[in-house]
């Protein structure tokens, strides 16, 4: 995992961090501009700051595609980030970046979250893919990355809320297991019960909703790699927590592509 | 060069020196990740010690009884037993491997000829029995001596078997296995002193279990949010109070550690008492909450005490006082400049224990570069040393090892910069009753003796 780097990558962050220098909190008041300047006096601060969430932000990620992640770590790395969103939110950093002109800078600093908050199935089977494609067209003036970097702009401080959820239910199949389960078992029964002929009417017992037995199949196959426990994300029966999760992220990036668009 | 006084002899001021005594494990440079010890523990006499490794397999090693013609040189730990305790599993339906590397072992009283242990991976806790034959009876009436069935038409005389002397066998079969009752990994498994119940801890609950009785545990702490996005806070580390079966305490990554006590209630959600010491202002940072996770709890012999370790320092709290600890040892405080960069690496998540000396009067616990600290709680004193090959030679003296930084750097000091982070001393253990410590460096086992002046 790196160790092997020794310390000297990066020296130039820990001489920042060596006493936690904390700026104070802007009133609220102030104007953008005085913020500005704020900001000019201590560049580095926010940049050494910056790169800390992103660091976090990755390792959270990575967590995502271990096979069982380490909670206490995952926790550890998550506090880390709500601490560091909730400086920039008293700070106005964080608004800052919401209004700021779509510039390249900016969308890279957009983290893509929401891989978080997707299932490994729907990165499989790119159901969001239509909606980054158009995201992706509006801002090809703009830069040059492709669609699959182009992830989502969630970023709000709903965005712990977000990384929370779908980390922790990874660990949490008890509750969602017997749904599945009861799931699973009516396919199987009408399976073993009815004739072929009616291989149509028993799909349309399953609830609409349901993806057919294959995507199932193919989305448990995919957990193995991905470590994603998509049991949750079914949106059938599980909690209503994952789906409402994916909707607002979707309405979110609806919202930040009629800013950016209008900009 | 004074070392740091303890062991059952009891008192400060006897200054004595540290010896390498044994290494035990391969000596190769490619260290295959089974090998990597997990866990070290010796049993409530001292005469056995053992250990676990990333592999699942548990290695026991038995002193030597003291050889008369040599009475300065104590007694040397072989192996005595070799057993596979945990296997690697898959959950079919996480479709998740779970590891078999045994997380913990812990000794049981001895209450008669044979030893008992709990052994633990994620997932599920396992008593063995270790038990010694070194006799076998001759002379069976219903079957010849390679085990065939005699015909018993041909049997005209009865004997009674004789019991002859054999080779020592050592055997360990799996006597209980208390599986299914953890969702999450298990850290910590603690034996009560009543010798009949037992305890386990995942991230985020803790079970009591009866060593007779597999099939059902009773959920004594749960921590688990409702809404599992509310989730900021895990149990690292749980242990049973010495004396006091009804007492445990539980350890959290926000560096508190609860006391509960189970005749208050069957839930112990609430805690009796409450340890946290309040935070520096001066010295926050975001690395803050990190380094305040406690990663390991232990209680004094006494049981008056008990020590944490986080990730720069071990603290000694008395049970008594909840707002703060009565001592607090840095272990590796020249890493505090370096944090960002130990959070990349992920080092800053390592999970470093501790253990006390039989008289509870010196502590220890590990670092990295395959140091390790000892310190003398009555005479302040703390040295460091080192676990290598080079000091390796039979009762060598170790040399205590400082890091320095920065300036000039002496004579076999060693700067911050050249630490290898990959060497990394988790886990150590103390004799109960002499100054005998076993050391895990990666995949070896150091084993080190006091030798008096």
């Amino acid at each position: 995992m790196g160790e092997e780097e020794g310390l000297h990558q990066t020296q130039l962050l820990d001489t920042m961090f060596v006493r936690g220098l904390k700026r104070k909190c802007f009133d609220g008041e102030e104007d953008i501009e005085g913020t500005l300047a704020g900001f000019k006096a201590i560049p580095s601060y926010n940049l050494q700051r910056q790169s800390l969430l992103d660091m976090s932000l990755v390792k959270l990620q990575l967590c995502h595609m271990l096979v069982e992640p380490n909670l206490c770590r995952s926790v550890l790395i998550a506090n880390t980030v709500r601490q560091i969103q909730e400086e920039m939110t008293q700070d106005g950093t964080w608004q800052m970046i919401n209004t700021q002109s779509a510039g390249q800078t900016s969308l890279d600093r957009l983290v893509s979250t929401d891989i978080l908050c997707r299932s490994s199935k729907e990165q499989a089977e790119g159901k969001l893919v239509p909606v980054y494609s158009t995201f992706a067209k509006d801002c090809e003036g703009t830069q040059s990355q492709d669609n699959s970097e182009i992830m989502s702009t969630v970023t709000s401080p709903q965005v712990p809320r977000n990384l929370q959820s779908n980390m922790w239910e990874m660990e949490n199949p008890q509750e969602n297991r017997g749904n599945f389960q009861k799931s699973l078992d009516q396919i199987f029964e009408t399976l073993e019960n009815k004739s072929p002929n009616t291989v149509e009417d028993l799909f349309s017992e399953v609830d609409n909703s349901y993806y057919d037995l294959d995507t199932v199949l193919t989305g448990m196959m995919s957990n193995t790699k991905m470590g994603h426990c998509d049991l949750e994300t079914f949106p059938s029966q599980t909690s209503a927590n994952s789906n409402s999760n994916c909707k607002s992220d979707l309405n979110e990036l609806d919202h930040i592509v009629e800013i950016l668009v209008e900009s | 060069m004074a070392g740091v006084a303890g062991g059952g002899g009891g008192g400060g001021g006897n200054d004595f020196q540290w010896c390498f005594s044994q290494v035990k494990g391969a000596i190769d440079e490619d260290v295959a990740e089974a090998d990597i010890i997990s866990t070290v523990e010796f049993n409530y006499s001292g005469d056995l010690l053992a250990t676990g490794d990333k592999g699942g397999r548990v290695v026991i090693f038995q002193r030597e009884q003291e050889n008369k013609s040599r009475p300065h040189s104590r007694g040397e730990y072989n192996v005595y037993s070799t057993f596979q305790s945990h296997e690697p599993e898959f959950d079919y339906l996480k479709s998740l491997e779970i590891e078999e590397k045994i997380n913990k072992i812990r000794w049981l009283p001895q209450q008669n000829a044979a030893h008992f242990l709990l052994s633990t991976n994620d997932k599920t806790i396992k008593l063995w029995k270790i038990s010694e034959r070194d006799k076998r009876a001759e002379g069976y009436n219903l079957k010849d001596e390679d085990g065939r069935l005699r015909d018993p038409f041909r049997i005209t005389a009865l004997r009674v078997p004789i019991l002859k002397p054999m080779d020592l066998m050592v055997e360990a079969s799996p006597r209980r296995i208390f599986a299914n009752a953890h969702t999450y990994h298990i850290n910590s498994i603690s034996v009560n002193s009543d010798h009949e119940t037992y305890l386990s801890a995942d991230d985020l609950r803790i079970n009591l279990w009866h060593l007779e009785i597999t099939d059902r545990s009773f959920n004594i702490v749960d921590i688990k949010p409702a809404n599992m996005e509310e989730l900021t806070e895990v149990i690292t580390a749980s242990e049973f109070h010495p004396h006091h079966c009804n007492v445990f305490v539980y350890s959290s990554s926000k560096g508190t550690i609860r006391l509960c006590d189970m005749r208050s209630s069957a839930l112990c959600d609430r805690h009796s008492k409450f340890f946290e010491e309040p935070e520096d202002p001066s010295s926050r940072s975001f690395f803050s909450e990190i380094i305040s996770s406690i990663s390991d709890v232990k209680f004094s012999h006494s049981g008056r005490y008990m020590m944490t370790r986080d990730y720069l320092s071990v603290k000694v709290w008395d049970l008594n006082m909840e707002n703060r600890p009565v001592e607090t040892y840095q272990v590796h405080e020249y890493l505090r400049s370096k944090l960002c960069s130990l959070y990349e690496n992920d080092c800053i998540f390592d999970k470093f224990e501790c253990c006390w000396n039989g008289s509870d009067s010196a502590i220890m616990t590990g670092s990295y570069n395959n140091f390790f600290r000892m310190f003398d709680r009555n005479t302040r004193r703390d040295i460091t040393l080192e676990a290598s090959r080079e000091s390796s030679k039979p009762r060598a003296i170790l040399k205590p090892r400082k890091v320095c930084t920065g300036g000039k750097r002496k004579k076999d000091e060693i700067s911050v910069d050249s630490l290898d982070f990959n060497k990394k001393i988790l886990h150590t253990a103390w004799h109960p009753t002499e100054n005998i410590i076993a050391v895990a460096a990666t995949n070896n086992l150091y084993i080190f003796q006091d030798k008096i002046n």
